[in-house]
Protein backbone atom coordinates (compact mmCIF):
# COMPACT_ATOMS: atom_id res chain seq x y z
CA UNK A 1 0.00 0.00 0.00
CA UNK A 2 1.20 3.48 -0.84
CA UNK A 3 2.27 5.45 2.21
CA UNK A 4 0.24 8.57 2.81
CA UNK A 5 2.39 11.37 4.17
CA UNK A 6 1.03 13.64 6.88
CA UNK A 7 2.35 17.20 7.06
CA UNK A 8 1.51 20.25 9.13
CA UNK A 9 1.23 23.72 7.66
CA UNK A 10 1.29 26.56 10.16
CA UNK A 11 1.89 30.25 10.48
CA UNK A 12 3.96 31.32 13.47
CA UNK A 13 3.82 34.83 14.87
CA UNK A 14 1.43 37.72 14.42
CA UNK A 15 1.39 37.82 10.62
CA UNK A 16 -2.12 37.15 9.36
CA UNK A 17 -1.43 36.87 5.64
CA UNK A 18 -2.35 33.26 5.11
CA UNK A 19 -2.98 33.14 1.38
CA UNK A 20 0.39 31.52 0.76
CA UNK A 21 -0.01 28.98 3.55
CA UNK A 22 -3.47 28.02 2.34
CA UNK A 23 -2.28 27.78 -1.25
CA UNK A 24 0.49 25.39 -0.24
CA UNK A 25 -1.87 23.41 2.00
CA UNK A 26 -4.26 22.89 -0.92
CA UNK A 27 -1.46 22.09 -3.36
CA UNK A 28 -0.12 19.43 -0.99
CA UNK A 29 -3.60 18.02 -0.49
CA UNK A 30 -4.04 17.79 -4.25
CA UNK A 31 -0.70 16.00 -4.44
CA UNK A 32 -2.06 13.32 -2.07
CA UNK A 33 -0.78 14.55 1.30
CA UNK A 34 -2.84 14.67 4.47
CA UNK A 35 -2.38 18.27 5.53
CA UNK A 36 -3.05 19.45 9.07
CA UNK A 37 -3.63 23.19 8.93
CA UNK A 38 -3.29 25.03 12.23
CA UNK A 39 -4.24 28.49 11.07
CA UNK A 40 -2.66 31.86 11.74
CA UNK A 41 -0.99 33.41 14.78
CA UNK A 42 0.50 30.36 16.43
CA UNK A 43 3.45 30.26 18.78
CA UNK A 44 6.39 28.05 17.81
CA UNK A 45 5.58 25.80 20.79
CA UNK A 46 1.98 25.37 19.62
CA UNK A 47 3.15 24.36 16.17
CA UNK A 48 5.72 21.90 17.52
CA UNK A 49 3.27 20.38 19.97
CA UNK A 50 0.63 19.96 17.23
CA UNK A 51 3.19 18.39 14.91
CA UNK A 52 4.02 15.80 17.56
CA UNK A 53 0.41 14.98 18.45
CA UNK A 54 -0.42 14.55 14.77
CA UNK A 55 2.71 12.50 14.06
CA UNK A 56 3.46 14.45 10.90
CA UNK A 57 6.50 13.67 8.76
CA UNK A 58 7.27 17.34 8.04
CA UNK A 59 6.31 20.85 9.12
CA UNK A 60 5.86 23.72 6.67
CA UNK A 61 5.96 27.31 7.95
CA UNK A 62 4.92 30.47 6.19
CA UNK A 63 5.85 34.03 7.03
CA UNK A 64 5.24 37.26 5.16
CA UNK A 65 6.06 39.72 7.91
CA UNK A 66 9.84 39.51 8.12
CA UNK A 67 9.95 37.66 11.44
CA UNK A 68 11.11 34.38 9.87
CA UNK A 69 14.68 34.63 11.21
CA UNK A 70 13.39 34.46 14.74
CA UNK A 71 10.26 32.32 14.35
CA UNK A 72 11.33 29.52 11.99
CA UNK A 73 14.35 28.38 14.03
CA UNK A 74 12.20 28.69 17.18
CA UNK A 75 9.96 25.91 15.82
CA UNK A 76 13.06 23.76 15.15
CA UNK A 77 14.24 24.39 18.73
CA UNK A 78 10.84 23.59 20.19
CA UNK A 79 10.71 20.28 18.30
CA UNK A 80 14.22 19.50 19.52
CA UNK A 81 13.30 20.20 23.14
CA UNK A 82 10.37 17.78 22.78
CA UNK A 83 12.67 15.08 21.39
CA UNK A 84 11.28 15.39 17.87
CA UNK A 85 14.30 16.77 16.05
CA UNK A 86 13.76 14.13 13.36
CA UNK A 87 10.75 16.08 12.02
CA UNK A 88 12.08 18.34 9.23
CA UNK A 89 10.96 21.97 9.06
CA UNK A 90 10.51 23.69 5.69
CA UNK A 91 9.73 27.36 5.30
CA UNK A 92 8.48 29.86 2.77
CA UNK A 93 7.36 33.44 2.34
CA UNK A 94 8.93 36.82 1.76
CA UNK A 95 12.47 35.80 2.55
CA UNK A 96 15.45 37.89 1.36
CA UNK A 97 18.25 36.02 -0.36
CA UNK A 98 20.75 36.91 2.40
CA UNK A 99 18.52 35.30 5.07
CA UNK A 100 18.47 31.88 3.43
CA UNK A 101 21.86 30.84 4.78
CA UNK A 102 20.90 31.94 8.30
CA UNK A 103 17.69 29.91 8.14
CA UNK A 104 19.59 26.85 6.92
CA UNK A 105 21.93 27.27 9.89
CA UNK A 106 18.84 27.50 12.09
CA UNK A 107 17.76 24.05 10.91
CA UNK A 108 15.29 24.88 8.14
CA UNK A 109 15.79 22.20 5.49
CA UNK A 110 14.23 23.96 2.47
CA UNK A 111 13.31 27.57 1.80
CA UNK A 112 10.78 28.77 -0.75
CA UNK A 113 10.19 32.27 -2.02
CA UNK A 114 7.45 33.85 -4.17
CA UNK A 115 8.99 32.62 -7.44
CA UNK A 116 9.36 28.97 -6.41
CA UNK A 117 7.28 26.66 -8.68
CA UNK A 118 4.72 24.67 -6.73
CA UNK A 119 6.07 21.39 -8.10
CA UNK A 120 9.44 22.19 -6.54
CA UNK A 121 7.73 22.69 -3.18
CA UNK A 122 5.76 19.44 -3.44
CA UNK A 123 8.92 17.61 -4.44
CA UNK A 124 10.78 19.02 -1.42
CA UNK A 125 8.00 17.91 0.94
CA UNK A 126 7.91 14.45 -0.63
CA UNK A 127 11.68 14.08 -0.18
CA UNK A 128 11.58 15.36 3.41
CA UNK A 129 8.69 13.05 4.34
CA UNK A 130 10.26 10.04 2.70
CA UNK A 131 13.48 10.61 4.63
CA UNK A 132 11.58 11.06 7.90
CA UNK A 133 9.63 7.84 7.33
CA UNK A 134 12.85 5.94 6.73
CA UNK A 135 14.11 7.11 10.13
CA UNK A 136 11.00 5.57 11.74
CA UNK A 137 12.07 2.06 10.92
CA UNK B 1 11.10 2.37 18.36
CA UNK B 2 10.75 -0.96 20.15
CA UNK B 3 7.11 -1.95 20.58
CA UNK B 4 7.52 -2.69 24.29
CA UNK B 5 9.01 0.72 24.98
CA UNK B 6 6.44 2.37 22.71
CA UNK B 7 3.66 0.71 24.72
CA UNK B 8 5.24 1.71 28.01
CA UNK B 9 5.52 5.34 26.97
CA UNK B 10 2.02 5.26 25.49
CA UNK B 11 0.56 4.18 28.81
CA UNK B 12 2.49 6.99 30.51
CA UNK B 13 0.66 9.40 28.21
CA UNK B 14 3.72 10.35 26.13
CA UNK B 15 2.44 12.41 23.19
CA UNK B 16 4.91 11.10 20.68
CA UNK B 17 4.32 7.44 21.53
CA UNK B 18 0.53 7.87 21.37
CA UNK B 19 0.77 9.61 18.00
CA UNK B 20 3.16 7.06 16.55
CA UNK B 21 1.07 4.14 17.73
CA UNK B 22 -1.97 5.55 15.92
CA UNK B 23 0.07 6.01 12.73
CA UNK B 24 1.42 2.48 12.86
CA UNK B 25 -2.07 1.08 13.12
CA UNK B 26 -3.54 3.48 10.55
CA UNK B 27 -0.81 2.70 8.01
CA UNK B 28 -1.36 -1.02 8.71
CA UNK B 29 2.22 -1.48 9.86
CA UNK B 30 3.41 -4.90 10.94
CA UNK B 31 3.45 -3.89 14.60
CA UNK B 32 -0.20 -2.79 14.57
CA UNK B 33 -1.64 -5.99 16.05
CA UNK B 34 1.03 -6.09 18.80
CA UNK B 35 0.22 -2.52 19.79
CA UNK B 36 -3.49 -3.20 19.98
CA UNK B 37 -2.94 -6.39 21.98
CA UNK B 38 -0.70 -4.57 24.45
CA UNK B 39 -3.22 -1.90 25.50
CA UNK B 40 -4.30 -1.89 29.14
CA UNK B 41 -7.78 -3.50 29.14
CA UNK B 42 -8.72 -1.78 32.38
CA UNK B 43 -8.29 1.66 30.86
CA UNK B 44 -10.26 0.63 27.78
CA UNK B 45 -13.03 -0.55 30.07
CA UNK B 46 -13.27 2.61 32.17
CA UNK B 47 -13.01 5.14 29.36
CA UNK B 48 -16.07 6.55 27.65
CA UNK B 49 -16.31 7.13 23.91
CA UNK B 50 -18.59 9.96 22.86
CA UNK B 51 -19.43 10.48 19.19
CA UNK B 52 -20.33 13.93 17.95
CA UNK B 53 -22.08 14.20 14.64
CA UNK B 54 -24.34 16.58 12.79
CA UNK B 55 -24.61 18.66 9.63
CA UNK B 56 -21.72 20.92 8.58
CA UNK B 57 -21.90 24.30 10.28
CA UNK B 58 -23.95 23.18 13.27
CA UNK B 59 -20.99 23.83 15.54
CA UNK B 60 -19.48 20.40 16.17
CA UNK B 61 -15.90 21.64 16.51
CA UNK B 62 -16.85 24.60 18.68
CA UNK B 63 -18.97 22.38 20.92
CA UNK B 64 -16.12 19.88 21.16
CA UNK B 65 -13.72 22.64 22.22
CA UNK B 66 -16.17 23.88 24.80
CA UNK B 67 -16.67 20.37 26.22
CA UNK B 68 -12.89 19.96 26.41
CA UNK B 69 -12.60 23.22 28.33
CA UNK B 70 -15.20 22.10 30.88
CA UNK B 71 -13.51 18.70 31.28
CA UNK B 72 -10.11 20.33 31.80
CA UNK B 73 -11.57 22.45 34.59
CA UNK B 74 -12.15 19.12 36.31
CA UNK B 75 -8.61 17.96 35.40
CA UNK B 76 -10.03 15.17 33.23
CA UNK B 77 -7.67 13.91 30.52
CA UNK B 78 -9.45 13.90 27.20
CA UNK B 79 -8.75 12.65 23.70
CA UNK B 80 -10.26 14.04 20.52
CA UNK B 81 -10.38 12.36 17.14
CA UNK B 82 -11.44 14.74 14.40
CA UNK B 83 -12.30 13.12 11.10
CA UNK B 84 -12.34 15.01 7.81
CA UNK B 85 -12.86 13.64 4.30
CA UNK B 86 -10.08 12.49 1.97
CA UNK B 87 -10.28 13.51 -1.66
CA UNK B 88 -11.51 10.53 -3.65
CA UNK B 89 -9.34 11.65 -6.57
CA UNK B 90 -5.94 12.20 -5.00
CA UNK B 91 -6.28 10.61 -1.56
CA UNK B 92 -5.12 13.87 -0.03
CA UNK B 93 -6.94 15.70 2.74
CA UNK B 94 -7.03 19.06 4.42
CA UNK B 95 -7.55 18.59 8.15
CA UNK B 96 -8.56 21.81 9.84
CA UNK B 97 -10.51 20.82 12.94
CA UNK B 98 -7.54 21.54 15.19
CA UNK B 99 -7.92 25.25 14.64
CA UNK B 100 -10.81 25.48 17.07
CA UNK B 101 -8.91 23.41 19.61
CA UNK B 102 -5.71 25.47 19.63
CA UNK B 103 -6.18 26.94 23.09
CA UNK B 104 -5.49 23.47 24.50
CA UNK B 105 -2.48 22.72 22.32
CA UNK B 106 0.10 23.09 25.07
CA UNK B 107 -1.96 21.04 27.53
CA UNK B 108 -0.44 17.52 27.57
CA UNK B 109 -3.75 16.08 28.78
CA UNK B 110 -5.67 17.16 25.71
CA UNK B 111 -4.71 14.79 22.91
CA UNK B 112 -5.98 15.77 19.46
CA UNK B 113 -5.63 13.58 16.43
CA UNK B 114 -6.89 14.63 13.01
CA UNK B 115 -7.70 11.74 10.73
CA UNK B 116 -8.75 11.53 7.10
CA UNK B 117 -11.45 9.11 5.95
CA UNK B 118 -9.05 7.48 3.45
CA UNK B 119 -11.81 6.34 1.15
CA UNK B 120 -14.15 5.14 3.81
CA UNK B 121 -17.76 6.38 3.70
CA UNK B 122 -20.06 6.88 6.64
CA UNK B 123 -18.27 9.77 8.29
CA UNK B 124 -15.47 7.80 9.91
CA UNK B 125 -12.10 6.35 8.97
CA UNK B 126 -11.24 2.68 9.20
CA UNK B 127 -8.68 3.21 11.96
CA UNK B 128 -10.97 5.33 14.15
CA UNK B 129 -11.78 2.44 16.45
CA UNK B 130 -8.11 1.64 16.97
CA UNK B 131 -7.27 5.31 17.56
CA UNK B 132 -10.02 5.53 20.18
CA UNK B 133 -8.58 2.58 22.06
CA UNK B 134 -5.03 3.93 21.90
CA UNK B 135 -6.17 7.27 23.35
CA UNK B 136 -8.14 5.46 26.06
CA UNK B 137 -5.11 3.36 26.98
CA UNK B 138 -3.00 6.50 27.23
CA UNK B 139 -5.22 7.55 30.14
CA UNK B 140 -8.00 9.53 28.48
CA UNK B 141 -11.13 9.20 30.60
CA UNK B 142 -13.16 10.53 27.70
CA UNK B 143 -12.55 10.18 24.00
CA UNK B 144 -14.56 12.44 21.73
CA UNK B 145 -14.92 11.57 18.06
CA UNK B 146 -15.99 14.34 15.77
CA UNK B 147 -17.21 12.97 12.47
CA UNK B 148 -17.36 14.43 9.02
CA UNK B 149 -20.41 16.65 8.81
CA UNK B 150 -23.11 14.30 7.72
CA UNK B 151 -26.77 14.05 7.09
CA UNK B 152 -29.19 11.27 7.09
CA UNK B 153 -28.00 7.78 6.59
CA UNK B 154 -24.31 7.96 7.38
CA UNK B 155 -24.43 7.12 11.03
CA UNK B 156 -21.46 4.81 11.48
CA UNK B 157 -20.48 6.78 14.52
CA UNK B 158 -23.43 5.36 16.42
CA UNK B 159 -21.91 1.92 16.13
CA UNK B 160 -18.45 2.97 17.28
CA UNK B 161 -19.25 5.32 20.16
CA UNK B 162 -20.65 4.39 23.57
CA UNK B 163 -22.80 7.51 23.46
CA UNK B 164 -23.68 9.39 20.30
CA UNK B 165 -24.91 12.93 20.16
CA UNK B 166 -26.12 14.88 17.18
CA UNK B 167 -25.53 18.60 17.05
CA UNK B 168 -28.13 20.73 15.32
CA UNK B 169 -28.53 24.46 14.94
CA UNK B 170 -31.28 26.87 13.92
CA UNK B 171 -31.67 27.08 10.18
CA UNK B 172 -31.39 23.35 9.66
CA UNK B 173 -35.15 22.84 10.04
CA UNK B 174 -35.62 21.27 6.64
CA UNK B 175 -32.86 18.82 7.33
CA UNK B 176 -34.61 17.83 10.51
CA UNK B 177 -37.81 17.10 8.64
CA UNK B 178 -35.86 14.81 6.37
CA UNK B 179 -33.85 13.13 9.09
CA UNK B 180 -36.49 12.90 11.76
CA UNK B 181 -37.51 9.42 10.80
CA UNK B 182 -34.45 7.83 12.24
CA UNK B 183 -32.42 10.17 14.36
CA UNK B 184 -33.81 9.50 17.77
CA UNK B 185 -33.51 5.79 17.25
CA UNK B 186 -29.80 6.06 16.50
CA UNK B 187 -28.47 8.90 18.64
CA UNK B 188 -28.60 9.13 22.39
CA UNK B 189 -28.60 12.89 22.78
CA UNK B 190 -29.68 15.74 20.54
CA UNK B 191 -27.92 19.04 21.12
CA UNK B 192 -29.55 22.20 19.84
CA UNK B 193 -26.54 24.47 19.55
CA UNK B 194 -26.66 28.23 18.91
CA UNK B 195 -29.74 28.17 21.12
CA UNK B 196 -29.58 31.95 21.52
CA UNK B 197 -30.21 32.46 17.81
CA UNK B 198 -33.60 33.19 16.28
CA UNK B 199 -35.12 29.96 15.08
CA UNK B 200 -33.97 27.83 18.01
CA UNK B 201 -37.51 27.56 19.33
CA UNK B 202 -38.78 26.56 15.91
CA UNK B 203 -36.10 23.88 15.74
CA UNK B 204 -37.23 22.50 19.09
CA UNK B 205 -40.79 22.46 17.82
CA UNK B 206 -39.67 20.66 14.67
CA UNK B 207 -38.06 17.99 16.80
CA UNK B 208 -41.45 17.27 18.26
CA UNK B 209 -42.78 17.14 21.76
CA UNK B 210 -41.93 13.50 22.22
CA UNK B 211 -38.25 14.24 21.72
CA UNK B 212 -38.04 17.43 23.72
CA UNK B 213 -39.84 16.00 26.72
CA UNK B 214 -37.65 12.88 26.78
CA UNK B 215 -34.72 14.64 28.45
CA UNK B 216 -32.54 13.70 25.49
CA UNK B 217 -32.65 17.14 23.89
CA UNK B 218 -30.27 19.72 25.31
CA UNK B 219 -29.59 23.34 24.42
CA UNK B 220 -26.16 24.93 24.21
CA UNK B 221 -24.43 28.07 23.04
CA UNK B 222 -21.03 26.51 22.54
CA UNK B 223 -19.29 29.72 21.53
CA UNK B 224 -20.08 31.15 24.97
CA UNK B 225 -19.72 27.90 26.90
CA UNK B 226 -23.40 27.91 27.85
CA UNK B 227 -25.23 24.70 28.67
CA UNK B 228 -22.06 22.62 28.59
CA UNK B 229 -22.10 21.54 32.24
CA UNK B 230 -25.68 20.36 31.86
CA UNK B 231 -24.72 18.48 28.71
CA UNK B 232 -21.82 16.77 30.47
CA UNK B 233 -24.08 15.85 33.37
CA UNK B 234 -26.47 14.25 30.89
CA UNK B 235 -23.59 12.35 29.26
CA UNK B 236 -22.28 10.98 32.55
CA UNK B 237 -25.77 10.12 33.82
CA UNK B 238 -26.38 8.19 30.62
CA UNK B 239 -23.03 6.45 30.98
CA UNK B 240 -23.94 5.27 34.45
CA UNK B 241 -27.26 3.97 33.24
CA UNK B 242 -25.71 2.18 30.24
CA UNK B 243 -23.10 0.55 32.44
CA UNK B 244 -25.67 -0.57 34.99
CA UNK B 245 -28.01 -2.27 32.58
CA UNK B 246 -25.12 -3.74 30.56
CA UNK B 247 -26.04 -1.85 27.38
CA UNK B 248 -22.56 -0.36 27.16
CA UNK B 249 -20.92 -3.78 27.06
CA UNK B 250 -23.37 -4.97 24.41
CA UNK B 251 -22.75 -1.86 22.31
CA UNK B 252 -19.00 -2.38 22.49
CA UNK B 253 -19.35 -5.99 21.49
CA UNK B 254 -21.44 -4.99 18.48
CA UNK B 255 -18.97 -2.23 17.63
CA UNK B 256 -16.09 -4.72 17.58
CA UNK B 257 -18.00 -7.10 15.34
CA UNK B 258 -18.89 -4.27 13.00
CA UNK B 259 -15.29 -3.08 12.92
CA UNK B 260 -14.06 -6.59 12.21
CA UNK B 261 -16.49 -6.78 9.29
CA UNK B 262 -15.21 -3.45 7.94
CA UNK B 263 -11.60 -4.57 8.15
CA UNK B 264 -12.42 -7.87 6.47
CA UNK B 265 -14.09 -6.11 3.56
CA UNK B 266 -11.16 -3.72 3.33
CA UNK B 267 -8.68 -6.61 3.19
CA UNK B 268 -10.75 -8.46 0.60
CA UNK B 269 -11.10 -5.47 -1.70
CA UNK B 270 -7.93 -5.95 -3.81
CA UNK B 271 -8.82 -9.60 -4.37
CA UNK B 272 -12.42 -8.79 -5.30
CA UNK B 273 -11.34 -5.98 -7.61
CA UNK B 274 -9.01 -8.30 -9.42
CA UNK B 275 -11.73 -10.95 -9.76
CA UNK B 276 -14.16 -8.43 -11.21
CA UNK B 277 -11.65 -6.86 -13.57
CA UNK B 278 -10.63 -10.22 -14.98
CA UNK B 279 -14.19 -11.39 -15.30
CA UNK B 280 -15.29 -12.14 -18.89
CA UNK B 281 -18.82 -11.00 -18.05
CA UNK B 282 -17.80 -7.38 -17.97
CA UNK B 283 -20.74 -6.29 -20.08
CA UNK B 284 -23.33 -7.80 -17.80
CA UNK B 285 -25.43 -6.04 -15.23
CA UNK B 286 -23.19 -5.03 -12.26
CA UNK B 287 -25.63 -6.54 -9.78
CA UNK B 288 -25.46 -9.84 -11.63
CA UNK B 289 -21.64 -9.78 -11.67
CA UNK B 290 -21.64 -9.20 -7.92
CA UNK B 291 -24.11 -11.99 -7.22
CA UNK B 292 -22.13 -14.44 -9.34
CA UNK B 293 -18.83 -13.55 -7.71
CA UNK B 294 -20.24 -13.71 -4.19
CA UNK B 295 -21.97 -16.96 -5.05
CA UNK B 296 -18.72 -18.46 -6.32
CA UNK B 297 -16.79 -17.44 -3.21
CA UNK B 298 -19.44 -18.71 -0.83
CA UNK B 299 -19.69 -22.00 -2.73
CA UNK B 300 -15.93 -22.46 -2.53
CA UNK B 301 -15.52 -21.61 1.13
CA UNK B 302 -18.96 -21.87 2.68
Amino acid sequence: MKTIYRVLIGKPGLDGHDRGAKFIARALRDAGFEVIYTGIRRTPDEIASSAIQEDVAAVGLSSMSGAHLRLFPAVVDSLKRAGAEDIPVLGGGIIPEEDKQLLKQGGITSIFTPGTPVDTIIHAFTEACSKQHQSRR
Amino acid sequence: MEISSLLKRLHQGDARAVARAISLVEDQGQSGPDIMAGLDPKRLETSLVVGITGPPGAGKSTLTASIVKALRNEKTRVGIIAVDPSSPLTGGALLGDRIRMMEHTLDPDVVVRSMATRGRLGGLCAAAGAAVRILAASGCRLVLIETVGIGQSEMDIATLADITMMVLAPGFGDDIQAMKAGILEVVDLLVVNKADQPGAQKLLLDLGREATSSGRVLQTVAREDQGIIRLLDAIFALEQQLRQDNTLQIRRQQARQREALDWTLELLKPFLRQQINSSPTANNDPGEIARQLAGRIIAEHG
